[in-house]
Order: C-alpha cells, then structure tokens, then sequence
C-alpha cells in the first residue's frame, strides 16, 4: 500500500527544510513574533501528514510500507531508504504528536532567540523521523548522530545555570556509544558483500563470536540512549538544565530510539547472542526499575525525580523486549512473548505522553516560581486547582492506574514476564509500589496541604494554568485516558511486525 | 436488557462527569448525581428481580449471562475484553451498592451543605467543592459498579484500582489538612501493597489457564487441581494454592485485613457520608466479593482457605479490642468495620461463602448507617467527633438517636435483627469447619466468640458515651444542638430500615436455598446449612447459644461501666495500663511501618542515590574518566610547543626508531 505522495521524505524534509526557512526569519529582529504561528504551522502539517501512516497502514503484514528506495553514495553502496513497520509507525506518530505540544508550550516561555528556538525543535523533528523511517544503517547513523546536534544546542542555549556541563555530558555519553555501533555497521557492512540495508543484516548469518561483539557494540549505543543502569547519570543532569522544550522531547521521544534500536538492530541482527545474553539485559532491567525507583524517592528536584522515574519506566521496556527467549522456551507461545514486546512498546508511546504531561507540569510550576525544588512548593491546588487536577491525573498514569495508559505496558509486561519466571515478575511489580511512592508523595508536597506561611507571596500568588496550558495538557490527559480505555487500536498494528519479528528471533535461526 | 446493564453502570459516571468538569451550581450536581444513581438502583431492583429471583439470563436473548462490551486487546488467542457477568451474585452486589451510594448521595446534601467553611485562606480548591464531592461518589459507584460486574480479571483489577483511586481523593478530599493528605497516601500505598500480590495472583491466573475469562478459568480449575510447581528452589506448591494466596492479599488490602489493616482507621480523615459508603459499606468488601467470586478456584486449595481463616479471626478479634479505647467516635465504627471484616473473612475460610456474601450485604446496611449516624452527630456538635466531649444527645436528636440504637443492636447481633442472623451463621459455620479438621477453624471459632463481647461492649460503650450520661459539650455548642435536615434523617431512617429486617428476609434465599446458583461454588462436603426450619427457629436455636448470652454480657459490661459506675473505666486503664498503653499504640503497627518500611525506603534511596549514583558512578566512572583524559591532555599539551626544532627533532628520532625496527626484524 504505498501512497503516490513520499509520504516519509516528507515527514522528515518539511520540518528540517521549514525549520531552516524559520532560522532565516529571525536575522533582523530577535524576537520575531511572526514564526511562533510559522513554526506551529509547519508542526501541525507534519502531524496532519503524519496521520495517513496510521489510517493507511496495513496490519495484515510484518513487510515494510511507504517504502521510498534511492540510490545515495553509489561508491558505498548506500541508499537513500525509508519504510516503516508496525514497530516504527506508532513512533513518528507519537513524533509529530509531541513536537506540536512542544512548539505550543513555549508560545510566550521562551523570551529570547525563539526563532532559533522554534527552528531546533522543527529540525530535531525531521531528524528523528529520520532514524524511525531509515532502512540503511548509513541513513540511520546519520540522523542519529545528527539529531544529537540540536539536542545539544537546546540544552546549550536555553538551559539553566550548569547547562554547559549538563550539555557535555549528554552529548560525550551519547557519542561514545554511538561510535562503537559505526563499527558495528561496518563490520556488517563488509560481511553482507558491500551494503547497509538493514533488512538484509537481518538475514546475516553471523559466527557466535562476531554476534556477541556486535550485541556488545549495540548495547553501548542503546544503552546509553534508553537509558539503562548504570550509564543513566547523563539523563538527570540532561533533564535539569534543559529547558521543558527539551525536557519534554528528551523524555518523550529520545529515549525510544535506544530501545527502537534494540528492536531493529540487536535483537534481528544477533538473535545467539541477544539469547545469551538476555540474562545481562534482564538483570539491568530489574536494577532499573528497583534501584533507580528508591533512588527516585529521595529527589528533590522535581524534574531528577521525574527523569529517574522515566529511567524506572524504561527498564520495563528493556525487560519486555529481552523475555522472550525465557517465555518462548517455558511455553512456546508466540502470543505471550508478542505480549511482552508488544507491553513494551505501548510502555514507549505511553511514557511519551506521560513524562511528556509531567514535564510540562513542572515546566508551568517553573514558569512562575523559576523553582524546581519541591520544597518550595507547597498547597499548590489552593491557587491553581485545575493544575492540581491534571497534575494528579498524570500523576495516577505514571503510577500505572488502569483506566490509563500508563498501565497497559506495565500490566502486559509484568504479565508476560511471570511466565518467563516468577521472581522477575515479582521484581518489576516492585513497581507497583515504588512508583506509586515517589510519584504520589511528590504530589502530596506539592500539590496538597495548606501553603505554608512562608510561601505566601509565591505560592500564594500563583495563576492557575491560562487556555494554551490547559489546552496543551488536556490533549496529552485525553490521550492517555485513550489508549488506557482502549489499547487496540495501538496494540492491533504493531501485532504482525512484533509477531513476525519474533519467530525471526526465536524460531528461525 | 443489555442496555440497562450498561445503563446502570455509566449513569454514575455520566453523573460524575457533569459534576465535575463542567462549570455547574450545586443545584445542578447533586440532582444530576442523584438522578442517575438513583436511576441506576431501581434498575438495578429490576434486574435483580429478574436475574436473583426469577432466574433469568440477562443477555442474548436470555442464553447467556455474559455480555461483552468491547475488545480491549487481542493477543492471537488471548482475548482481553471489558463486559459483564450478571449473575445472582453480581446482581445483590448491585443492589446494595446503589442502594447505600443513593442514600449516601441525599445525605451528603445535609453533610456538605456548609463546607466552604473547611477550607481557609479562600482557597480556590475550596470553591468547587460540593460539586467534587458529589463527583467523586458518583465515580465511586460506577468503578465499584465495574468491579462487581466484570466478567474477567482485567476488569476486575481496574475496578480495584479505580476504586482505590476514588478513595484516595475522598480520603484526602479535605487536602489542606496534613493528616488527610498523610491517611490518602498511605491508604493508596497500603493497597498498592496488596495490589501488587493480586497483580501477580492475576499473572499467575494468565499463566496456568491462558486466559483471563472468568468463566473458562472456572471451568479449567479442577484440572489444575494438581498440578505443582516450585517458587522457592525445593519446596513444591500447588498452583492454585499460589494463586488464591496471591489473589488474596490483593483481597487483605483492600478488605482491611491484617497486617493490611492500617489505611483504613486513617481513612477516617475523609468527609463521614465516604465513610460511610466506601469505607464501612462497598469498597472494603471487595476482597469478600472477590473471594465469593473465585470460590470455584478457593474449594480447591483448603491451604489457602485455612490462611484466610486465621488472617480473617485475627483482624476480627485484635481489631475489635482497639474499637474499645477510642475517643473518636467515628475511630470506633471504623475499628468496628475491621473488626467485621474479620468475620467476613472467616466466613470465606470456612467454604461458607454465602455466609460471607449475606454478613456483607447486612454490614452494608447497618454500617453505612452507623457512619450517617455518627456523622449526623458530628454535625449537630460542630464537626466535633471527641466522644469524651459529647453525651446525653438523646434528647436533641431523636431520629439519629433511635437509629443508631437499631444500628448498633444490628451489629451486635441481637436476635430478629439482621445482624444476628448472618453473624449467627457465620458463627455456626466454622463451628462446623473446626469439626471437619480445617486447620485454624478452632482458633477462628474462639475468636469470634471473643470478638462477639468485645463487639457488644464497644459499640454500647460508643452508644452510651454519645447519647446517654452527663452532657459534657461546652455551652455554645449546647445551645446550637437541634436534628439535623431531613436529607440526613431519611436516609438513616431507610437504613434502618433493612438493618433490622434484611437479615430475616434474606437468611432462606441465600444460606438455605440455591439463589447462588452457579455463581458460588461450595464443594459438597464442605456445605454447613443444611436443615432449614424457619427464621423463628433459627432464633431460638440462637438464644440456646453463646454468642447471645455473650453479646448481652457485652451490653451489660458497657452499661455498668458507662452509665452506671462511670469513674470505673479510669480505674480499670490505670490498673492495666500496660495494656491500655499497647492498645492506644494500635499494637504498634504504624509505628513500625513510618519506621522501618517508610524510614526505612528513604533511607536505601539516599544510599543509592548519594553513593551509587553519585559517588560510584558519577564520581568515580563519569567524572573519573573524565579526569584521567584530562591528566593525559595535560601531558599532551605540554608536547604542543610550536618549536620548529622540537618538532625536527623528534621527527628524526621517530625515523630512527623506526628504521632499527625495520633493520633488526
């Protein structure tokens, strides 16, 4: 079913293209008030764009749609080849989704360079689209070290006092790992006889030794992105300093490419060695959601805690992704490893939504009081009892209420993963607990209460959230009531590509 | 009729939302709840006449009792699906739910009529409040309307959750009190403990059956009977015996039970009429529900029955004894709720689910109506709730004075009340229990006897405290004393009302005859009510017991202490005040929970994150590495020196390491 229309070219090329035509209106006068609605205007269409992926997408087929094959650098033999599948269509979505609220919170927050400002986020758009959409690994490392640029910039420029160090780390972090998978790329590259379609390292077939050295150089790239214990320490002091912008999309979308990469690389790629070393990913994946879960109830910063809490959150993703082998070899039952991956992904839309919401809440908190610290809120619904509501909401949701989508992850995760073996289930329900705790007693200091005598002139003084906050919050608070209501029509198109992806890893080898 | 099930069910939640999130007067939100709750329960009666009495199946065409309403998600043979199972034990849960939420609804007219003055400092949170509250309980009875209609576990858990939720705000619904801030956290965290075994327990159920479907996992379950498995390396457990465990502590959280139990006198914090409604009547008996509901898996595991048993007889007998030294007079209800809890719970030990079922639909009656009581005095007295301030109210309050008599003479089981009958049975039935060998039965059968005096002197010590004796209120609230409005004094009276007959009424239908049917599974053996002579008969096998003779003692003690040597009860704590000092300390349950569990969280949490992720990780790997490519630039840099001869200079000596390299291999 491919559209007549390059439908992904140009989920990637309006925002890249539209934000450089932004970058270019600001040159004469530094706040530029006319590229907010330019700049809104060009999100939106790639949302609008974007859309079609999902109501003309084919569920019945793990094969790649809106397929787009050029020839690139011929002496390298590289293409120029977008496709999605059901793993990678639900992520542009969420993409261009997010990218909308994104532009729309920082409508009159951002006071200075908001041309440059609006145009980094566009640009950061089109380049993630880029790593969803690329079927070559020389595409894919492009966009991918590329989408680090922006990042870096935002984080750079509109962060807060100790950005520099915060924007070093991320990008060092990052960087590191990602060059170990360039190696990885051209090991392949030379195995497969000359080429970089990533479909065709699916069907590599590779030494035990060359499979494990790959896993390897692959868990340092996605590692560091998901991120997993214990290269995590970039991520909160990442989310500190970023302004919410940034926050917002670090958290919302970022993060998903280390786990994406897990799904269309290691996992394809070295099915031995991703077998072997499940153990290893598992064991971290625990860690994740327990130790990084106590570590979150002791944050006073709202948005470290929030970060540690998107960090526990991930390692249920992780840990859907690499139970497989354990379900698959205690039950043989395809559904029930599809409902681990497939937990896992609506766990990766879903915390986009959520962690996106939280962010944004703080980001209003910040906006006015220019505090993070917990401890100088106080009795918050006093003042702004709309706030609190949403607040509350996505609080519930991230503590994975049913009725929210929050849940729907953890709950088929946790499920699918009892019957790999009790006691992983028994440790990531921990989480049933723990994230409760941290993220309700962070609403209990915030949010409830009397404001304190001493916060009178602040708190006390506080405007609760104007139409454009409310708007923002309320688009994310229907969507994860949404797919916590009703997961189908989620779940339904990833089936046959995590199905289908599944058998490759386990049964065909 | 399927659209009348799924009428009674989103009416409230229609309700709920026009209260609550659009711009509505008072007016508008306590009619629009009370319409559509009310609504709910008269269809609720319908279909409880059809469904419980004339035996009919409500959906298709009447062939089925399942009904489906959507597809939540499709795993290749896995069907997770939201719908209703409407049987007879669904459908007497529906009735008394909406019944006690509609009653519940019309007093919170009365009980929140003057509530912006709770809130100080103008808070804005303030300004809406009575259309929040008449939100809530409306929410609160569609999630709970969920839970006991769902026809598999998915559902279930999300009406679990949804009612906890619902309770979380209730409880915390006063948030600019610290101490209701504190009960909701930690009554959602106590649960999410409990929650966490149910999650696995459903886990488990996916497991071993392949599916969440109630009825296919009752159909498969005696196939399971025996088959083993091992959680612990070396020790084998019956699968089914882990998963009505697991299952069951969901159960103890929610219903309250040991050591499950400290949420719930916390929960006090919230306004009376949710005390009332979800802390005494509906959501607390969830778990009892929940285990009548999987009794087909529970007959097969007399382990996990006889762990229910003792969890059940300790909660009934410890609990009790702390309803007796209470000052708070609704403290002394809610211990009381735990305390019959326990019962319930022992019933569900003992096979004698029905028993469970009809004590619980009888508590919800009496209970509910004790808590309006009580709040029907709180009101009168200022929204003071110290009964050591209170006394000789009879005479002002006539109507809450009558009721709470026929309340409290409910619940301690006089005879012809309806409390007596279904505490009689339960009573009765582990009697029976303990003489078929389950283990525990003896100690529960004791302890319920126990609890029948402890029950007896507390609730008449509550009694006599807040109606009868000195009047011990201050002048000024003296002089303000009068009934309150009607919308308060009617529902207690409809209350009271099935409180003294329901019990008669009901005690043919559910204990001796098959109105069950299929939705209670009782394995023959383990079947107590057998012979059945009529109500009069029961009575008078009743009085020939000791729990009669036991409750009267009861009373008696609470009238010789309370009303006539009153300066006895001070003799009697000082002379036993290590007993006294270990009751007021609650046993020291939440002393040991701030201190270890919550203290002690925090305190792994500042390890981790001061020392592994600051010190180890960051410190040592991060900012080491860091450290040491910046030592090796220092050296580096120094070779920069942008000497032409230096650079000529180490060339050559390069050219002539080489060269030897190359010369000597």
């Amino acid at each position: 079913m491919s559209a007549e229309l390059p439908l992904l070219s140009l989920l990637i090329w309006l925002p890249i293209l539209g934000g450089i035509w932004v970058l270019t209106q600001s040159k004469e006068n530094e706040d530029a008030p006319a590229v907010k609605p330019i700049a809104l205007t060009i999100a939106l269409l790639t949302f609008l764009f974007s859309l079609p992926l999902y109501f003309y997408f084919d569920v019945s087929t793990a094969s790649m749609q809106f397929e787009e094959k050029l020839p690139w650098i011929k002496a390298l033999n590289t293409h120029y080849h977008l496709g999605v599948d059901g793993i990678s269509m639900p992520l542009i979505l969420l993409t261009t989704f997010i990218t909308v609220l994104v532009i729309l919170s920082a409508w009159d927050v951002i006071k200075h360079r908001v041309a440059q400002y609006m145009a980094a986020f566009l640009i950061m758009e089109g380049l993630m689209n880029g790593v969803f959409a690329a079927l070559d690994a020389m595409l894919f490392y492009v966009f991918w070290e590329a989408m680090l640029v922006p990042m870096f910039i935002i984080i750079g420029v509109w962060g807060g006092v100790n950005r520099i160090y915060a924007a070093v780390k991320f990008f060092l972090y990052t960087f590191l790992g990602s060059v170990l998978m360039l190696i990885a790329f051209l090991y392949m590259y030379k195995e497969s006889g000359g080429q970089f379609g990533i479909l065709d390292f699916h069907q590599l077939h590779l030494s035990s030794t060359a499979q494990t050295l790959i896993f390897l150089a692959f868990l340092a790239a996605f590692a560091v992105k998901v991120p997993m214990w214990p290269v995590h320490t970039w991520l909160p002091d990442a989310h500190v300093e970023a302004p919410t912008g940034g926050s917002v999309v670090l958290a919302a979308i970022m993060l998903k490419m280390g786990t994406y990469g897990f799904l269309r690389f290691s996992l394809p790629i070295t099915p031995q060695a991703s077998q072997e070393l499940a153990w290893l990913i598992i064991l971290l994946s625990l860690i994740a959601v327990v130790y990084i879960g106590f570590v979150a109830l002791v944050q006073q910063d709202m948005k470290k805690l929030i970060a540690y809490s998107s960090i526990s959150h991930m390692g249920f993703v992780t840990l859907g992704f690499f139970i497989i082998f354990s379900i698959m070899a205690n039950t043989q039952s395809v559904d029930i490893a599809a409902m681990g991956v497939e937990g896992a992904l609506i766990q990766m839309i879903s915390h986009g939504f959520i962690s996106g919401a939280l962010f944004l809440c703080v980001g209003v908190l910040y906006d006015r009081l220019h505090s993070r610290q917990i401890s100088s809120y106080g009795g918050v619904a006093n003042t702004m009892p709309r706030f609190a509501m949403f607040a509350v909401l996505f609080a519930m949701a991230n503590a994975g209420l049913p009725g929210t989508s929050g849940f729907v992850g953890e709950f088929m995760v946790i499920l699918s993963s009892y019957q790999a073996n009790f006691w992983i289930a028994f440790l990531a329900a921990t989480t049933l607990i723990l994230g409760a705790a941290y993220t309700l007693w962070m609403i209990k200091r915030v949010i409830y209460g009397v404001i304190p005598e001493d916060k009178l002139e602040t708190v006390g003084r506080l405007s609760d959230i104007n139409a454009r906050e409310t708007f923002i919050l309320l688009i994310l608070a229907i969507a994860v009531l949404f797919f916590g209501i009703w997961p189908e029509p989620l779940q339904n198109v990833m089936h046959v590509s995590v199905v289908n992806l599944i058998e490759h890893v386990t049964i065909s080898k | 009729m399927e659209l009348i099930c799924t009428l009674i069910v989103f009416l409230p939640l229609v309700g709920s939302i026009g209260a609550g999130l659009f711009d509505v007067t008072r007016k508008t939100a306590h009619r629009l709840t009370i319409v559509s709750v009310g609504t709910s329960f008269f269809l609720s009666a319908y279909i409880f006449k059809l469904v419980a009495l004339d035996g009919i199946l409500p959906f298709s065409n009447n062939s089925s009792n399942v009904l489906t309403l959507y597809q939540w998600m499709t795993l290749g043979k896995i069907n997770l699906e939201i719908g209703f199972l409407v049987d007879a034990l669904t459908a007497m849960m529906m009735v008394t739910v909406t019944f006690v939420s509609w009653m519940v609804h019309i007093y919170t007219i009365g009980y929140m009529k003057d509530d912006e003055h709770n809130w100080l400092n103008n808070s804005l949170a303030g300004k809406y409040s009575y259309q929040r509250f008449f939100s809530y309980i409306s929410l609160f009875t569609f999630s709970m309307l969920m839970l006991v209609m769902s026809n598999n576990f998915l559902q279930l858990f999300f009406g679990w959750e949804a009612v906890g939720l619902v309770s979380y705000l209730l409880i915390g619904f006063w948030l600019q009190r610290d101490t209701a801030v504190y009960a909701n956290l930690k009554a959602f965290l106590v649960n999410r403990v409990g929650d966490f075994g149910f999650l696995l327990g459903i886990a488990a159920v996916l497991m071993y059956f392949n599916t969440l479907d109630y009825k296919e996992v009752f159909l498969l379950a005696p196939s399971l009977e025996n088959l083993n498995i091992e959680i612990f390396p070396g020790s084998e457990w019956s699968a089914i015996t882990v998963i009505c465990i697991l299952l069951f502590i969901g159960a103890m959280g929610k219903s309250a039970q040991v050591p499950l139990h400290v949420w719930l006198p916390d929960s006090m914090e919230g306004p009376t009429p949710i005390s009332a409604l979800i802390h005494a009547a509906t959501m607390v008996t969830a778990g009892i529900f929940m285990v009548a509901r999987m009794s087909p898996l529970y007959e097969l595991s007399s382990t996990a029955l006889s762990f229910i048993l003792i969890i059940g007889a300790t909660t009934a007998l410890f609990m009790g004894f702390l309803g007796l030294v209470q000052h708070d007079i609704k403290r002394v209800v809610a211990y009381s709720t735990l305390s019959q809890l326990g019962y319930m719970t022992v019933a569900l030990g003992a096979s004698a689910y029905t028993a469970g079922v009809f004590h619980l639909m009888t508590h919800a009656f009496f209970k509910a109506l004790l808590f309006l009581g009580a709040g029907s005095v709180i009101i009168a007295m200022h929204h003071e709730q110290d009964m050591r301030k209170m006394g000789g109210l009879r005479k002002y309050l006539p109507i809450t004075y009558i009721t709470t008599l026929l309340g409290s003479l409910a619940l301690i089981g006089t005879p012809f009340f309806s409390g007596f009958f279904s505490k009689d049975a339960i009573i009765e039935v582990v009697h029976f229990a303990d003489t078929q060998g389950r283990f525990g039965a003896g100690f529960a059968y004791i302890a319920l006897l126990l609890g029948v005096f402890i029950t007896a002197l507390y609730s008449f010590r509550m009694f006599f405290l807040t109606f009868h004796g000195k009047e011990r209120m201050d002048e000024h609230t003296k002089e303000h004393l009068h009934e309150p409005p009607f919308v308060v004094t009617v529902p207690l009276v409809l209350l009271a009302i099935p409180s003294v007959f329901i019990g008669g009424l009901a005690l043919e239908t559910m204990l001796y005859s098959d109105f069950f049917k299929s939705s209670i599974y009782i394995m023959q053996e383990h079947q107590a009510f057998h012979d059945y002579h009529g109500v009069v008969s029961f009575v008078l096998h009743g009085l020939t017991q000791p729990p009669f003779w036991l409750a009267l003692a009861g009373v008696l003690t609470a009238y010789f202490l309370y009303i006539q040597w009153t300066e006895l009860p001070a003799l009697i704590q000082a002379r036993f005040s290590t007993i006294h000092s270990i009751l007021m300390d609650k046993y020291g349950f939440d002393r040991f929970n701030d201190w270890f569990i919550a203290g002690g969280a925090r305190k792994i949490g500042n390890v981790f994150s001061a020392i592994g992720d600051m010190k180890i990780i960051d410190g040592f790997f991060v900012n080491g590495t860091a450290n040491v490519v910046g030592v090796f630039s220092q050296i580096f840099r120094r070779m920069q020196t942008g000497l032409l001869y230096q650079y000529a200079f180490s060339m050559i000596i390069g050219l002539l390491v080489l060269l030897v390299w190359f010369v000597h291999f």
